[in-house]
């Protein structure tokens, strides 16, 4: 029964693979794969020179520590604060709008930020005009990037993570709860010394999970934020999926994408084993494999 | 003793109410962000062109028009198209997806599989490395020959690692012995699989099956690398995409419908066709939203 999935992942995932080949050529379409000169580490001495694999690099992985840590924090925030609530209307009404931007594409939001930062007709220039303030040129300030993205991030993503650790905090037994409240433990108590720490091993193991991956990009969200080809912010917003993407479609330099690749999938590989032994050295129960 | 119990619960019950404040407010604050955008969309979408240009996008109409929505559908040759491709494509992905991550996931926890653990990791191994881009992108068009196919979009969106895994701990709570009594019973592994093992399997299959459908419905990434614009119907969130940046792909679809090209109203058909494309995902969604909460729940406690 297993037979159509190994053969699916036989075919996407595993036969490129010996594309990355291409990495080590100087690729040239009439020649193909195998005609195409072999460049050894070229490709690698090229992106290093340019110093575009560096800010690939630091690009990709602050916006992956800010999502992750900022993300984390907001859901447990608001996992927390909801299982605090009496008012069961409020609590599925607040939970039913938070998921609302999960389920829509990566298109949609690309338009909904332009909705809100388009110089000309924006609803942010709107109000800070009526403020009487200059108004703002979002897509032509690289400075201002980091924290659109992630705050878009952030919006995305709150009302779907948080239910992991609401679910979570459901588990936890109300004897442990009632016991701290006859000790005389405020609010604040319990959730200090109870709760948080009662979340501990759901962090732990989604900050694993979320590490693996810390040299992917978010490509759909970059991409449908950024545009395409918005030269002016790339250097705050280039990371190493746009990079891949725009030398396969506009540059149509496919071994200096495959290089960049390459280097993602081993850098990415190394973070997950050395993730994976830290946490078996720590707490050897929530380790991956 | 009786007093001091009574101030404790006095002190208990104001910080709660301190800290359920803070949660009605801060929620409140957060829910309303994620709603108001939408909002925005939709109201730009009512309104007239003249008046965007006047005073920008806003969530209620300043002068209602209809007009943006009277073009997206005078032409609807074009969106009907991509409409019934995305509706194919979701219903198929989903019924094909579902079937076979259901019999992987099945087939991986048995624990009479000899080779659970190496195809278990052969999967995995998946997530932790790849081809990249670039060479899959030459897989599918150069090697499978499936440019301008449906099928390049179809496929790579059937299986995923994380589906496959979260069905794994599902079907786990189901005891093995069921699998064996009807073993005994003469079943073959496709009829236990059919017949005991899905039936039982309902509401991880509902939430494995949203998943797999609400990625084919929200599905742009393959169809722009895959389906080039000698297609004339591809999948809506591309249609939406391609509204969206090229001003020249609005005044060629619209350049059938008895308009000026002046007066074609760009700003607001972007948000008409937005509310169009995005419309059955946002009316279905509170409906299938529990079956979301239910599955991620039950996955986050097994692990």
């Amino acid at each position: 029964m297993c037979f159509p999935a190994v053969a699916f992942f036989l075919i996407f995932s595993y036969m490129p693979m010996p594309g990355l080949y291409l990495a080590f050529i100087k690729y040239n379409y009439s020649d193909g794969i195998f005609g195409s000169a072999f460049a050894g580490l070229e490709n690698f001495r090229f992106l290093v020179m340019t110093g575009d694999l560096w800010r690939l690099t630091f690009n990709t992985i602050a916006y992956n520590i800010a999502f992750i840590l900022l993300g984390n924090m907001l859901q447990i925030t608001v996992a927390v604060l909801l299982n605090e609530m009496r008012s069961k209307w409020f609590k599925k009404v607040s939970q039913t709008m938070m998921f609302l931007p999960y389920f829509v594409s990566a298109v949609l939001i690309g338009l909904i930020a332009y909705n809100i930062l388009s110089y000309d007709y924006g609803i942010l220039n709107s109000v800070l005009h009526s403020l009487g303030l200059d108004p703002v040129k979002a897509y032509s300030s690289p400075g201002a990037w980091p924290f659109i993205i992630v705050i878009t991030y952030l919006w995305q993503s709150t009302g779907y993570g948080s239910i992991v650790y609401f679910a979570a905090i459901m588990g936890l037994d109300s004897e442990i709860v009632e016991a701290s409240e006859i000790d005389g433990a405020n609010a604040f108590q319990r959730i200090r010394y109870i709760v948080l720490p009662w979340l501990k091993p759901t962090f732990i193991i989604l900050l694993l999970f979320s590490l693996g991956g810390i040299l992917k990009g978010n490509f759909g969200l970059f991409f449908n934020l950024v545009g395409a080809n918005n030269t002016a912010l790339y250097a705050s917003t280039d990371i190493i999926e746009t990079y891949v993407f725009r030398s396969l479609m506009t540059n149509f330099n496919f071994s200096m994408g495959s290089a960049v690749s390459l280097y993602q999938s081993l850098f990415g590989f190394i973070v997950v084993l050395s993730a994976n032994w830290l946490v078996k050295k720590v707490s050897p129960d929530n380790s991956l494999f | 003793m009786d007093e001091t119990f009574v101030s404790a619960h006095k002190k208990t019950d104001a910080s709660g109410l301190v800290v359920r404040w803070i949660g009605y407010l801060f929620i409140g604050f957060f829910a309303l962000c994620c709603l108001l955008p939408f909002l925005l969309v939709l109201g730009t979408s009512f309104t007239s062109e003249s008046a965007i240009k006047l005073s920008g996008f806003n969530f209620w109409p300043k002068e209602f028009s209809l007009f943006a929505y009277k073009i997206v559908f005078e032409n609807p040759d074009l969106i009907i198209g991509s409409y019934i491709v995305t509706i194919v494509m979701t219903i198929v992905g989903t019924a094909v997806g579902l079937l076979l991550v259901a019999m992987t996931g099945y087939a991986l926890q048995r624990p009479d599989f000899m080779y659970r653990n190496k195809i278990s990791f052969f999967i995995y191994f998946t997530t932790l490395f790849s081809g990249g881009l670039v060479p899959f992108y030459l897989l599918i068009t150069q090697y499978l020959h499936l440019k301008d196919n449906y099928l390049a979009v179809l496929l790579p969106g059937l299986l995923s690692p994380f589906l496959i895994i979260m069905m794994k701990s599902f079907v786990r709570s189901i005891p093995h012995a069921i699998t064996e009594s009807a073993k005994i019973d003469g079943a073959g592994d496709f009829r236990i699989f059919l017949r005991l093992i899905l039936p039982m399997t309902t509401p991880a299959l509902a939430t494995i099956g949203l998943f797999i459908a609400l990625g084919y419905w929200n599905e742009w990434y393959n169809s722009m690398l895959f389906l080039s614009p000698d297609m004339k119907y591809r999948t809506l969130q591309l249609f939406l995409y391609n509204v969206i940046t090229s001003a020249d792909f609005v005044r060629n679809s619209a350049a059938s419908s008895n308009v000026q090209l002046r007066d074609v109203p760009l700003e607001s058909m972007k948000m008409a066709t937005a509310v169009v494309a995005t419309g059955p995902v946002i009316l279905f969604y509170p409906f299938v939203q529990r079956y979301f909460i239910k599955g991620i729940t039950v996955g986050a406690v097994k692990g």
